[in-house]
């Protein structure tokens, strides 16, 4: 069979189900055989389009995504997906299309060195040099995607690779020398975090998107409720933890509750699980969590005292290590009442500085459009944002209950990233309501994904926060630049409710507060994809906040 | 502090330019590297110097253990290791110098490679202080040119 055909079996052999992409020169060969295939391939109208479906898609399945992409701009197109999912480590596999294997280093028409361009931000990446290696190398890519800490693998496949003739063998069993996670955690070290758990009087968890990837939540909620240790998570742990929970301390860091950033600092004992001590959650390294001995549950051994220095690290798989942690209290003698007194602090902090906004006559808060969308949807939908005010209000004001469906660019903050995120999480979960929260300078990176959202009919709803500024970037000049808002005022902008009606999806502006939630009831009902233009408060601000490098106690706004 | 990294990594493509990459990106400046094949044709053996504190060597070394294609990395530790560099040197010489050089070539067991008109080209194998040592001793005599292979390094047997 062709090499291209060989391309398409081991992609059926690897799972794979759906696919997102856009065809170019040097990769006819490889559509040419997809049209014959039963995969379903989404055609976009940009390649970065293709990057963030296939993540959104990961993201809200667990599956690994999958996009193609021609050779030169076709590839440098996929650069910021393939970051974005570096640095939120999710399993994606892209496949680019090359020149020929004889024209490679000549500077030929469409020729960039994509794996040299992408290097530092894969887990893996291949050039095919023998036809004969597709399978294997399909294997071992959806394997490293997908195993261990997940992460985007790129395939760099010449033409003629895809024109040879080759005896189709099925990939191997894997070897990679190199490459062994552990996913087991030290029985020792295990014993060691059960003991200072149970000396700790006033614990915290501090979760991450690890829980997520490893599937653990059972088992954090387990730990949590025996012994009474209240949970903050980071933007990519939300979901991890019912957020209606008692013990729910929302999310930590620069944009987190003040009792979240409260108890981390007043903590004697920091659990870390699957997350990474990043400095949007740690403000300045110095302060954070001060008092706290540190245990870190990570299964990446590259991230245990890289920020921080830990006491107790457990490297390992988090649904693995937490499952034994349960099972070592269980065994032990244990007191949860301990840490009873803690809670009651906790309990005063939250009524001390609750997460609130000051409503403004005749203004709709973006905030109320948030909480008017958890209420429409019951807090069912899966929740996807871009970047920006609208992140972490829908971070802040929606209460998260499950895992998957929350669906954000954490490392990288990507603006762009949520429309077609949404798209491929609907593509994934078409029995889910899937939402993307946007802002109106974040969805105009990726709006001409309408149409692949029109064409192949996937229902997803995208909610303007409108605020006619790069509204995150306009609160910094507020806050920290005299009011000096250089470029942040966007208010040449699209009528968005007729652009989606140019698109054939559905547009609706809003601009009564009294008409939020029958918008969203009506874009839910239309099934079809919808655009909704939320005009709201202009310079609303996201409280409370941590200065950039100041401790994550020193929060301005958000106080009662 | 200066590290000899010992890596084992597989023989494929693209690894050299990760490893080399990877110490970039994470803000180190390599000193030496060198790369050959071992006694296993499918693996090759990098050595790679640096200089870095512990903290930091420890960070660059998890990050390189993420790497795919490396099998093993080792810092090794000074006390336990023979370490070895190779240089080739030319050096400015005629007449009136030519048996100084040639007996400093001596003392330091070095070799004459070549002699030319107005140059000698000595083949020196020692420790990197060695090689520092003949370098400058031959410095005042007008060092032409001066090719190191870096280091390569390897564990003592067990005593
Ligand atoms: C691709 C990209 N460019 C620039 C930025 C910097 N940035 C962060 S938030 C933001 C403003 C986003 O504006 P909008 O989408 O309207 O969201 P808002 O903050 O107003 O809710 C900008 C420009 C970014 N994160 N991503
Ligand atoms: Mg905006």
């Amino acid at each position: 069979m062709k090499g291209s055909e060989a391309i398409i079996e081991s992609l059926k052999a690897a799972g794979t189900e759906v696919i997102f992409g856009l065809p170019g020169g040097v990769v006819i060969p490889l559509y040419d055989a997809l049209f014959d295939s039963d995969l379903s391939h989404y055609l976009v109208r940009h390649e970065q389009g293709a990057a963030h479906m296939a993540d959104g898609y990961a993201r809200a399945t667990g599956k690994t995504g999958v996009c193609i992409a021609t050779s030169g701009p076709g590839a440098t197109n996929l650069v910021t997906g393939i970051a974005n999912a570096y640095l939120d480590s999710t399993p994606i596999v892209a496949i680019t299309g090359q020149v020929r294997s004889d024209l490679i280093g000549t500077d030929a028409f469409q020729e960039v060195d994509i794996t040299g361009i992408t290097q530092p931000i894969v887990k893996h990446s291949y050039l095919i040099k023998d036809p004969k290696d597709i399978p294997r190398v399909i294997k071992e890519a959806f394997y490293i995607a997908s195993s261990g800490r997940p992460g985007p693998v790129l395939i760099d496949i010449p033409v003629d690779m895809q024109n040879a003739e080759i005896d189709y063998v099925e990939g191997k069993k894997i070897d990679l020398p190199g490459y062994r996670p552990t996913l087991k955690g030290h029985k020792k070290q295990i014993r060691a975090a059960a003991r200072a758990i149970t000396a700790a009087e006033k614990p915290v968890l501090y979760v991450g998107g690890g829980v997520i990837t490893a599937g653990a939540e059972k088992e954090l909620q387990a730990l949590a409720k025996l012994m009474k240790i209240p949970v903050a998570t980071t933007l990519m742990g939300i979901g991890t933890f019912p957020e209606d929970n008692v013990l729910s301390l929302g999310m930590l860091g620069m944009h987190g509750t003040g009792y979240a950033n409260y108890a981390v600092t007043h903590s004697d004992l920091l659990i870390g699980v699957g997350a990474r001590f990043d400095d949007r959650v740690t403000g300045k390294l110095s302060t954070f969590a001060r008092h706290a001995k540190k245990i870190h549950i990570d299964l990446d051994p590259a991230e245990i005292s890289k920020n921080v220095l830990i006491d107790i690290p457990i490297v390992g798989d988090a649904k693995n290590v937490l499952a034994g942690l349960v099972a070592e209290l269980k065994s032990m003698k244990r007191d949860a009442r301990k840490t009873a007194a803690w809670i009651d602090q906790i309990n005063t902090w939250k009524k001390k500085h609750p997460l609130s906004y000051q409503d403004e006559e005749g203004s709709i808060m973006p905030q109320f459009v948030v909480e008017e969308i958890d209420r429409v949807t019951r807090g069912n939908a899966i929740i996807v944002t871009e970047v920006g005010q609208n992140q972490m209000w829908s971070a802040l004001f929606y209460k998260h209950k499950k895992p998957r469906h929350f669906i954000s660019s954490g490392g990288l903050g990507t603006m762009g990233f949520g429309f077609p995120a949404s798209i491929g999480a609907k593509v994934g979960r078409p029995d889910k309501t899937v939402i993307d929260i946007a802002g109106d300078g974040s969805f105009q990176m990726t709006i001409q994904e309408l149409a692949t959202a029109v064409c192949y009919d996937i229902p997803v709803i995208v909610c303007i926060l409108n605020n006619g500024f790069l509204g995150m970037v306009r609160q910094w000049q507020e806050l920290f630049w005299n009011k000096r808002y250089s470029e942040t005022i966007i208010s040449c902008q699209p009528d968005f409710a007729a652009l989606a009606d140019a698109y054939g999806a559905l547009g609706i502006t809003i601009t009564e507060k009294k008409d939020v939630a029958d918008a969203i009831r009506t874009a839910i009902k239309a099934k079809k994809p919808a655009v909704l233009d939320f005009k709201v408060r202009a310079e609303e601000n996201v409280f409370p906040m941590v200065p950039a490098g100041k401790s994550i106690e020193e929060m301005i706004g958000g106080h009662k | 502090m200066k590290h000899t990294l010992s890596v084992l990594v597989e023989n494929k493509p693209g690894a050299l330019a990760r490893i080399a990459g990877l110490f970039s990106r994470r803000g180190f400046n390599i000193d030496s590297l060198a790369v050959g094949v071992t006694e296993d044709p499918d693996v090759s053996r990098m050595t790679i110097t640096v200089s870095a504190a512990e903290h930091p060597i420890e960070q660059v070394t998890k990050q390189l253990h993420k790497l795919i294609n490396v099998i093993k990395i080792t810092d090794l530790d000074p006390e336990n290791t023979v370490a070895r560099e190779l240089a080739l040197i030319k050096v400015k010489s005629d007449a009136g110098n030519r048996a100084e050089i040639m007996q400093l070539a001596e003392i330091f067991r070095a070799n004459i490679l070549d002699v030319g008109r107005n140059t000698l080209t000595i083949e020196i194998t020692g420790t990197y202080e060695k090689i520092d040592a003949l370098e400058r001793l031959l410095f005042p005599h007008g060092v032409v040119e001066v090719v190191r292979t870096g280091r390569i390094a390897i564990e003592r047997g067990q005593k």
